[in-house]
């Protein structure tokens, strides 16, 4: 299936369907990770679980992607077969696990700002991103529970759980400012119609996890020193690590099935 | 020979207090049994537990471990200590008496046509 848009069009959706087919390909396989070494069994197939809504959420993104970009590249090309530089997703989600505190911290950022620009999204105009999009918000409303509890009873649990917790907030708040970046391929695509002019959600975003982070007892950190650059493939040195163990399988056995 | 029983004696010890710390670490988790639901207006059934360090916490592992699937529609937990059951030793008492009377059994009436589910 190939739709009728024009070069410059179909190049800006390109761009943004990686965008988000990456924020979740990256962070569902950084929760991956988490398999067979979460602190409980329960915990071990929650996180699993939410892996797998992300991995599930990249496939169809990457997908679309790949029919929009209409020149024979399939998912797994896009997800397998692409260098750290043409990556496009957020510096957030590829920060490390280090431990459960921060790998909730990170989850409850990143699904906050989703459950607020998904539901904005989900009112596209460009059906199959829409349905991508509003499936993502049924999902993502679960992980936002899930974490949001977590946060709660880690922030306001013990003396250590609350130090990680609020180490894990000040690390990983830097990374915050990205989820609101905007560039010439949004300006691109409102225009165009494609996408909705999405509300301010910045303000919406800051006033919610504020609220969480107060009644998890936890301090809300200066804006300093924020990081910028995943968005236009500019990445922390992580992201190289996590490529090279998640696409070694399909570059060693190049068109391999299983 | 008093050496060595002394080391026993010792490894006896580590294992207790590693055993006790264990215990402590896990006291805030409690069991809940769970019950599913698979569609509205059936029973909720027996599904099996999870632990949790408190009501919504065992609603959520209830989600993950035994409705990840879309098995159910409806869930309920319970903590375990809060379940009253029989115990193994009344079964003779309790269950024998329905068994041995086949005249307590509805064996001995025609059901008629047409009825189903009987």
């Amino acid at each position: 299936m190939s739709y009728k848009l024009n070069n410059d069009m179909r190049t800006a959706l390109f761009e943004y369907l990686l965008r988000h087919g990456d924020d979740k390909l990256i962070l569902g396989h950084r929760l991956s990770e988490w398999c067979g070494h979460a602190p409980i069994l329960e915990e071990d197939i929650a996180l699993a679980n939410i892996a797998l809504d992300c991995v599930g959420q990249a496939s169809a993104f990457l997908s679309l992607a790949a029919e929009v970009e209409d020149k024979g590249r399939s998912e797994d090309d896009l997800a397998y077969l692409r260098n750290e530089l043409q990556f496009k997703n957020l510096l957030l989600v590829e920060q490390p696990n280090k431990d459960f505190a921060q790998t909730i911290t990170r989850q409850f950022f990143y699904s906050s700002y989703g459950i607020y620009f998904f539901q904005n999204l989900a009112k596209c105009e460009f059906e199959p991103l829409a349905g991508i999009f509003s499936k993502a918000v049924k999902e993502t409303s679960y992980h936002l529970r899930h974490c949001k509890e977590w946060m709660l009873r880690l922030g306001d649990g013990t003396e250590e759980s609350h130090n990680k917790t609020q180490e894990a907030v000040n690390d990983l708040w830097r990374f915050t400012d990205e989820l609101f970046f905007k560039n010439e391929i949004d300006e691109l695509l409102i225009q165009e119609n494609i996408l909705p002019d999405t509300n301010p959600i910045r303000e919406t975003w800051r006033n919610y996890v504020g609220e969480v982070l107060t009644k998890a007892t936890l301090q809300i950190p200066q804006d300093e020193n924020m990081q910028t650059g995943g968005r236009r493939g500019t990445h922390t040195e992580h992201l190289g690590h996590l490529l090279a163990e998640m696409q070694i399988i399909a570059r060693s056995y190049p068109n391999a099935k299983w | 020979m008093k050496r060595q029983l002394l080391t026993q004696k010792r490894i006896k010890k580590t294992i207790e207090i590693f055993m006790a710390e264990q215990s402590e670490e896990k006291s805030g988790w409690k069991i809940w049994e769970v019950f599913t639901q698979s569609k509205t207006g059936e029973p909720h059934i027996h599904a099996g537990n999870v632990h949790a360090p408190d009501a919504e916490m065992a609603l959520q592992n209830a989600r993950d471990v035994y409705s990840r699937r879309n098995e159910a529609v409806s869930l309920w937990v319970v903590p375990a200590d809060q379940l009253v059951a029989t115990s193994p030793s009344d079964s003779g008492s309790f269950f024998d008496p329905a068994n041995d009377k086949i005249y307590r059994h509805p064996l001995f009436y025609k059901v008629p046509k047409g009825v189903r589910g009987f």
